[in-house]
């Protein structure tokens, strides 16, 4: 792909620099939903590569299948054509290597913050002794700013808060590929900016591979190392890609001020507008 | 001034807790206040109202059966009966008051006589027990069973009888409905299977289910003389009243937020630590519900099973007094039926109240 040789990422692994490599890959990928009317494709010939450490966002119309293929990727809905592979390793369900922070919270309201986490990490950890398995849980409720709040019951906890939690155990559970499906869009836009920026620093101390579907172009870019275009349905698959190519870490001011961040708006806006 | 716009500016962050701390502390809120006095106002009142309307009506039928007695004499025996007659009832004489509706009045009294009588009866009671301490030693010494009293039973004891059999009726519906709603819920086609079961027994009235408990139970107990009335009374309250339990928790696990159990699927969760972790607590409102109902219907159908199953709790008492026909049976039916409402409105609050300490979501609950 064309993208991955311009970017000429490179990885490194035990002190050794490797290529590029290809942490997420969708190859020919389809969905079908079957209707009494026929079948309704809604994805197609869907082709995408996410390199490790790679912070991609996805764009496009409502409806265009944007979460579909997010939830085929953590392995919530079947696969109807094509391979989904993580490391080379298709996907074949649900798993804690692909966490995933969904839309609304989605946090047991009868457990604390805390308990939300720790559920997580009890499951991936299992080995772990239990102090150690409650400080990952407290380290990353704390990096969210939760440290005041960790035995509030989720359904005490503002709506902003909620997805904090939800942020801190789905990091905690150290998942090998991030899902973001639209997760600050049920928030105030005061609130968005705060999660946003919880969200970028602890990635960069992490860098886990995340793929986020967003409908906010500024949110797409500010977070991105590339921006993925879907074309809208049916039969939606890869519009464009656009390399976000800002400094890391970025500042939202940075990134505002950047000879090219309005370059960039203009051919989201362009792509979504036509 | 400058304390007051901190103070506002507070009032601005926390908005969203306001109705949790509304709730919280509800004496400090002065409207709360006045609103909670002039309900228990409009109570009283509703009360008092009812109380008069209860003694005109009860004053009409009186009179009317009165009139038809004096009548009856007249036509029948003369005038001289009839004056008879009517000396007779206003004198208050029990041979000859008309058998009607009694008043509030006369239903307060009853329940003053049945709480004396419970004072007597335990009395007897003791006495009993101390006169038998020394004989029943020795039978136990002996091997043989203790002589118990075997007495009338006091109002308060009827009242007690009820209460346990509708507590163990309550237990043996939860243990039974519980598990299978739970398992039921958690399998489709294990669903579909009892679907059937479920939608046939559940209308089932409860003089058939205590008919078919008796069937089973009474050659259970063949060859032992041991009274059996109480566990036929209990078992039919059970599953009288277990359905709403059943259904209520089936669908609560059947309906767990999607959400919920994408995030189990997502962290692997074990079918053990799913169920507990997640799809009980989740549904834990919904089968309180259940329960609830459960509970309440467990009250309503005592009182009829306990009538057919000739326990000694408060539906033979109801049953007995009607038949017994006595001057104050009218107004001891009259008190029962206010106990029997008085305990299930009692139930249904503490059930209430259980219901919201375990619902997590207590705005829906609302």
């Amino acid at each position: 792909m064309n993208t991955l040789i311009e970017q000429n990422k490179t990885y490194t692994e035990n002190g050794i620099v490797y290529p590029s490599k290809v942490m997420l890959d969708l190859s020919e990928l389809k969905k079908v939903y079957p209707t009494p009317k026929g079948d309704y494709v809604v994805l197609e010939d869907l082709n995408l590569q996410i390199l490790k450490e790679e912070f991609v966002t996805i764009i496009g119309h409502s409806g265009c299948g944007k979460t579909t293929m997010l939830s085929m990727i953590a392995g919530l809905n079947p696969i109807s054509g094509g391979n989904i592979s993580v490391l080379g390793k298709p996907v074949t369900g649900p798993g804690p290597d692909r966490g995933v922070i969904f839309q609304a919270p989605s946090l047991m309201p009868w457990m604390t913050a805390f308990q939300n986490v720790l559920l997580g990490v009890d499951q991936v950890f299992p080995h772990a002794t239990k102090n150690q398995r409650h400080d990952i849980a407290k380290y990353y409720l704390q990096k969210v700013g939760l440290e005041k709040d960790f035995h509030k019951k989720a359904s005490e906890l503002s709506q902003g808060m909620q997805q904090r939690v939800g942020i801190a155990r789905a990091f905690a559970i150290k998942p090998k590929v991030l899902l973001l499906d639209e997760p600050f869009g049920m928030l105030d836009s005061l609130t968005r900016g705060e999660l946003q920026d919880i969200l970028i620093e602890i990635w960069n101390k992490e860098k886990i591979t995340a793929v986020m579907i967003t409908h906010d172009v500024d949110e797409a870019i500010f977070l991105a190392d590339r921006v993925v275009m879907m074309t809208s349905g049916p039969r939606a698959k890869i519009g464009d890609i656009l390399a976000i190519d800002f400094d890391r870490p970025r500042t939202r001011k940075s990134v505002l001020d950047h000879e090219d961040y309005y370059t960039y708006r203009k051919h989201l806006i362009d792509f979504l507008e036509h | 001034m400058e304390q007051e716009i901190v103070l506002k500016k507070e009032g601005q962050g926390v908005a969203f807790l306001r109705p949790f701390i509304a709730k919280i502390t509800p004496s400090f809120n002065k409207t709360k206040v006045l609103s909670s006095l002039k309900q228990t106002g409009i109570t009283i009142v509703s009360i008092l109202l009812f109380l008069a309307l209860w003694q005109l009506g009860s004053k009409a039928l009186y009179n009317k059966e009165a009139n038809y007695k004096i009548e009856k004499a007249l036509t029948e025996r003369g005038e001289e009966a009839a004056a008879a007659e009517r000396a007779c009832i206003e004198s208050g004489d029990s041979s000859c008051q008309p058998n009607t509706l009694p008043s509030p009045l006369q239903v307060w009294g009853s329940l003053q006589s049945l709480i004396a009588d419970h004072k007597v009866i335990t009395a007897d009671k003791a006495a009993f027990v101390e006169k038998m301490a020394e004989t029943n030693a020795k039978l136990i010494a002996q091997g043989k069973d203790a002589i118990v009293y075997t007495g009338r039973a006091s109002f308060i004891d009827i009242v007690l009888t009820s209460i346990k059999t509708v507590f163990a009726g309550f237990l043996l519906a939860l243990l039974i409905a519980v598990p299978i709603g739970i398992i039921i819920g958690l399998s489709p086609s294990l669903r579909s299977a009892f679907n059937w079961f479920i939608q046939v027994f559940k209308p089932v009235s409860p003089v058939v289910w205590y008919l078919l408990v008796f069937m089973i139970v009474k050659t259970l107990y063949i060859g032992d003389s041991s009274d059996n009335a109480f566990v036929i009374s209990f078992i039919s309250v059970g599953l009288c009243a277990m359905w709403a339990t059943l259904v209520n928790t089936a669908m609560g696990v059947s309906s767990v937020d999607k959400d919920y159990i994408n995030v189990a699927k997502v962290l692997k969760l074990g079918t053990f630590q799913k169920v507990f972790k997640v799809i009980l607590p989740s549904s834990l409102p919904l089968i309180f519900t259940g329960l609830r109902i459960t509970l309440s219907v467990a009250w309503m159908v005592l009182i009829a099973i306990e009538l057919l199953a000739q326990s000694q709790g408060l539906g033979l008492f109801v049953w007995e007094e009607f038949q017994n026909g006595a001057n104050d049976s009218n107004a001891k039916i009259i008190v029962a039926m206010f106990v029997i409402g008085i305990i299930g409105f009692l139930l249904d609050r503490i059930m209430l109240s259980v219901q919201n300490i375990v619902s997590f979501n207590k705005n829906e609950m609302a």
